[in-house]
């Protein structure tokens, strides 16, 4: 037996998976509570108070419109949270159906659906959803839905792939020499089998939604103003770098922190279930 | 490794065909009217028309299509409606620039990732261990368009060291390599360290050292050549990621490269531009996937005579 050298066990791992659970839950209380916790509504604009640094009545500054910035975050956190919540459930919801039934199908339809999903693959990410957002038009709903059309490639693959394996395991031979059916199997044999590499893809997949947001509302694509996004925010920031740097620091630091805390909680997951 | 190679090859003809298909189609359902675009919502129906019947925009969707896709057979892909000048060759000048920038960012990534590694798996749990992979979380964790232009901020505007954009001379290069690779070398460095961890764990290694090579040699000519295998697939997606990187990373330092023409040209709605650039970077990421299985296969036997 070589030496087991690769760390492993809850012990390490818990210290992601709690930082993980504790970024999501501070979203989460921000954005449901941000009319509460915000010093002032996010668009009273103060003209004359544009691009003022942090103050008593504003701790984090105000921008162009003399808007106050730690208001802004805030209710910015509510488009963050919607569309990394909605992209992931939408995209491991059309994931597990295609890849479980490619699996589970097999041949022909198997082999157009992952031609499909190696097509898809071929593009960069960002290029789909900047082409899907500008054919969709600009809007949160939209922002989802194009996340989603190139997010669920990963889910699907993940699923066949457990699929296959799973097939091949003695006790769903068992459950279909028994008679159960197609569907029964896959939710009741398969299903808890994905669970585990499933909850990994999703922490990557929350961050990677929540970059992808900020990507396209930066692009002027995504979420429009008046709605505040940490996207548009940062990307109204570049044109005050010199006189407001903390238009840019603020939000920036926002969704580092809450990117770098659901890479932590993947990771964490990843080595506490012991997903390869 | 020629069997490989033709069946490897074969498997890509299909996903070139759809990503043609579906680069087309994107761009025809793209909302907006290029003629509009050109000549101005105030121009005469007459003009319009003419001009639609010129593009050869007045021809069916699927006639369109046939000709789309005959024009890619021979290598034509149509002229800008602004520019005039062929696809082509604009997507030719702008390929150098960002060839330059991931080749730039790749170098950055691998210089910051290759140490930090090695050096993070060497002492597995010291300070220098937790610090490097901090960083390396770090880095992955900030997003081009926040790191950009705090970068700019910093050396910049704060220290004047570098320009702020624009692509006149080398020194224009530093800041957008550094904002495209950082994400990298955090990605790169822990796939290395974890990589190497995994190698020393194993028995050859053990052999090594009790026919007496010094430690240096066990770790140099055994372990991280080993180790180094997964990360070439590691380096060939990331490859891939730079392109979509660029995008951004081109757009705030003005940088004349493919991913800011693509911008450009989906917001102006220049159809065979967006039509060609997108279809020419979805080229290079199936390349670069192409380039990455090869390599693997020559890395390691077992893959090619599968």
């Amino acid at each position: 037996m070589p030496a087991r050298t690769r760390e492993s066990g809850f012990g390490r791992a818990r210290v992601g998976i709690v930082a993980g659970v504790a970024t999501l839950l501070a979203l989460l209380v921000v954005a449901s509570a941000a009319p509460w916790l915000a010093p002032a509504p996010p668009s009273t604009v103060a003209l004359a108070d544009g691009l003022k640094g942090p103050s008593a009545h504003h701790p984090l500054g105000q921008d162009r419109l003399g808007r106050d910035i730690l208001a802004r975050i805030f209710y910015g956190a509510r488009a963050s949270l919607l569309v990394g919540g909605l992209t992931v459930t939408l995209s491991a919801g059309i994931g597990l159906l295609f890849g479980g039934i490619s699996g589970f199908v097999g041949g022909r339809l198997d082999d157009s659906l992952m031609r499909l999903t190696e097509i898809l693959q071929a593009f960069p990410g960002i290029l789909l959803a900047i082409a899907f957002s500008a054919i969709l038009g600009p809007s949160l709903t939209n922002v989802v839905v194009a996340l989603s059309l190139i997010g669920w490639v990963g889910y699907a693959r993940l699923t066949r792939g457990q699929v296959l394996l799973a097939r091949e395991l003695p006790y769903v031979e068992a459950a279909q020499s028994l008679g159960a059916s197609a569907p029964r199997i896959l939710v009741g044999h398969i299903a808890p089998n994905i669970l585990a590499p499933l909850l990994v893809e999703a922490s990557f997949g929350m961050a990677g939604a929540i970059v992808g947001e900020a990507s396209l509302s930066f692009l002027g694509l995504g979420v429009q103003p008046p709605t505040p996004s940490w996207g548009s925010m940062l990307n109204e920031a570049r044109a005050y770098l010199m006189v407001a740097p903390h238009l840019l620091l603020f939000p920036g630091l926002a969704i580092a922190l809450v990117v770098l805390g659901l890479n932590l909680l993947g990771d964490g997951l990843r080595d506490w279930l012991d997903v390869r | 490794m020629s069997l490989y190679l033709r069946r490897r090859l074969l498997l890509t003809v299909p996903v070139l065909l759809g990503v043609s298909t579906l680069v087309f189609l994107f761009v025809h359902l793209i909302p907006g009217d290029p003629v509009e675009v050109m000549l101005g919502e105030q121009a005469l129906a007459t003009d319009k028309e003419a001009l639609r019947r010129n593009l050869g925009l007045d021809r069916p969707l699927h006639l369109q299509y046939v000709g789309f896709i005959k024009g890619l057979l021979t290598g034509t892909l149509g002229r800008s409606l602004f520019t005039d000048e062929p696809v082509g060759e604009t997507l030719l000048r702008h390929l150098g620039p960002t060839a330059l920038l991931a080749g730039a960012s790749l170098l950055i990534a691998l210089a910051f990732a290759l140490p930090l590694g090695i050096l993070a798996a060497l002492r597995q749990g010291s300070l220098l261990d937790r610090g490097a992979i901090l960083l390396a979380l770090t880095g992955v964790a900030i997003p081009n368009f926040v790191l950009g232009p705090l970068l700019i901020l910093a050396f910049s505007i704060g220290l004047g060291w570098t320009p702020v954009s624009g692509a006149e001379g080398p020194s224009h290069l530093i800041l957008p390599a550094l904002t495209l690779g950082t994400a990298m070398a955090g990605i790169l460095s822990r796939m290395i360290r974890s990589s190497l961890l995994e190698t020393l764990g194993e028995e050859y290694l053990r052999t090594a050292r009790a026919k007496g090579l010094p430690e240096r040699a066990v770790i140099l000519r055994h372990a991280l050549r080993t180790s180094l295998i997964p990360v070439i697939t590691v380096v060939g997606l990331q490859a891939g990621g730079l392109l979509s990187g660029a995008l951004i990373t081109e757009t705030i330092f003005a940088w004349p490269g493919l991913g800011r023409l693509t911008i450009q040209a989906i917001n102006s709605r220049d159809y065979p531009l967006v039509q060609g650039a997108v279809l020419f970077i979805a080229l290079g990421y199936v390349a670069v996937n192409l380039v990455t299985d090869l390599l693997y296969a020559r890395a390691d036997p077992r893959i090619r005579l599968r």
